[in-house]
């Protein structure tokens, strides 16, 4: 184990380079959670649109990601995307982790919609509304505020898996340990350090969290 | 004189699996009636009134509203709607929008009527249901009674032709049921066309124009008030009188 004076010597002299490579974690996260809540919502309505070819495409589409390890589709989305398109690293490491993640939202925001009383589209639709006007008006507003804390706890683990995104050449977080650490024959003492920004970001996240919940359960009507 | 029919059913029947809810079920409401539609539970009241309003799809039978007979294939139903307004047992409000936004939200979004506008239309009807200085607040913050007199407010604000209630004072405590009754009394005497399931018996006796007793699945008779409570032709009302006597 490196010794305490090392480690944190070790902590300031890199810094620059893990911030730098921080702020590339936390827009890969972002990026791959908002296209990762477009996609989720859209997949969401499809198996909630009661037309068995749309539920069984959302069904395979969340049993694919959820049955298959996050790095077999990083490089297959990686290597299909980049040979058929010419898109930038970033998106194509984005993109792939939206991928996945939008299953996990998928099965969020069909939760909270459904847990919207069904006296509420019935409410719509009484007073005339279109089903699709119901269910912009009415139901997914109140779906997505109960969908906050589970996409809040979405994005803590699209964080940590956006890790994986190193094995792609992003030079994430993990990235910058690991190549650190082999440069300079000192893989643990990097490997703590990263670990500590990790931590510190989740529990930011966490704290984030626990606020919006604290606010909904408040004004919870 | 010749009063217009509101609804016109026909030979209606609906079944859940099978379970024979509707039995060839017919009723008329001439325009201006108040019916008050009567029955023990499970005798398929709601069910009835979800066919005139098309939550529940039919199985067969007519059913016909200001004389065109509706169909979900011949008609839009989200137009049909806008005629007949519909209160429910636990209001439905939407619990993100405040009182005023509940109120405006299909007026502004189906009939395309300016914003301006339909708060005018939107505080008028909050000050005929007494609730003027509730526009600001969300649903949560109000009395059951509070909620329902809303909800009606917000269904008369599609300027409905037609009516509908179903059992709009059950869920709420015995002293709040006041307030909705007399805010739907002042409806009917205004002459809107209702149709209401109720076990208030003392409203249904003076406000109804008619009374119509269901009893698993059939309408066992339509009377007008007096006669149903003192008179009543048949076996079954009889014993429903009685039953109900005995609360
Ligand atoms: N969606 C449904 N699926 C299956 N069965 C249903 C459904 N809706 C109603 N039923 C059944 O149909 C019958 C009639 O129900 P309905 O709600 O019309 O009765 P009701 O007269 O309104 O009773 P209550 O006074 O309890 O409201 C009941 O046996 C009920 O369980
Ligand atoms: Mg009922």
């Amino acid at each position: 184990m490196p010794s305490i004076g090392h480690l944190l010597q070790t902590f300031f002299d890199s810094s620059d380079l893990f911030i730098d490579a921080m702020l590339l974690t936390l827009q890969l996260t972002v990026v791959s959670i908002l296209v990762g809540i477009v996609i989720g919502l859209f997949f969401a309505l499809l198996k909630i649109s009661n037309i068995k070819a749309l539920e069984w495409i959302s069904n395979t589409y969340v049993y694919l990601v959820r049955g298959t390890p996050l790095i077999v589709q990083i490089f297959i989305l990686y290597f299909g995307i980049s040979g058929i398109f010419l898109i930038p690293d970033f998106w194509a490491a984005a993109l792939a982790l939206a991928f996945h993640n939008g299953a996990y939202i998928a099965e969020i925001f069909r939760g909270t919609i459904q847990s919207v009383d069904k006296g509420q589209m019935e409410a719509g639709r009484s007073l005339g509304m279109s089903k699709a006007l119901t269910m912009r008006r009415i139901i997914l507003p109140q779906a997505f505020r109960r969908s906050l804390p589970p996409l809040g706890n979405q994005f803590i683990i699209g964080l940590k898996d956006s890790s994986l995104a190193a094995f792609i050449s992003m030079n994430e977080l993990f990235n910058v340990a690991t190549t650190l650490g082999s440069n300079n024959f000192d893989e643990m003492t990097y490997l703590l350090i990263v670990a500590f920004y990790y931590l510190v970001l989740v529990a930011i996240l966490t704290l984030i969290v626990r606020a919006i919940e604290k606010k909904l359960a408040v004004s919870d009507r | 004189m010749y009063t217009r029919e509101m609804i016109h059913i026909e030979n209606l029947n609906k079944s859940f699996g099978d379970l024979h809810v509707l039995k060839d079920v017919n009723v008329t409401v001439k325009e201006s009636d108040v019916v008050c539609l009567v029955g023990a539970s499970g005798s398929g009241k709601s069910t009835l009134l979800r066919c005139v309003n098309f939550l529940e799809k039919k199985d067969n039978g007519k059913i016909i509203i200001e004389g065109k007979e509706i169909t979900q294939d011949t008609h839009d139903i989200n137009e049909v709607r806008q005629k007949v307004g519909m209160v429910f047992q636990h209001f439905n409000l939407f619990p993100h929008m405040t009182v005023l936004e509940n109120i405006i939200e299909a007026p502004v979004h189906v009939k395309k009527i300016p914003k301006d506008e339909a708060i005018k239309e939107a505080k008028a009807l909050l000050q005929k249901v007494g609730l003027d200085d509730k526009a600001d607040v969300y649903p949560s913050k109000l009395s059951g009674g509070q909620k329902q007199r809303v909800a009606i407010a917000r269904a008369l604000a599609m300027k409905p032709d037609i009516m509908l209630f179903d059992e709009p004072t059950s869920a709420l405590d015995p002293e709040l049921v006041g307030e909705v009754l007399s805010t739907m009394k002042e409806l009917a005497e205004e002459g809107m066309t209702m149709v209401v399931v109720t076990h208030e018996m003392g409203f249904a006796r003076e406000v109804a124009d008619w009374i119509i007793y269901m009893d698993e699945g059939i309408i066992v008779e339509k009377a007008k008030p007096e006669e149903f409570f003192t008179n009543p032709k048949e076996e079954r009302t009889k014993e429903f009188i009685q039953t109900i006597g005995l609360k």
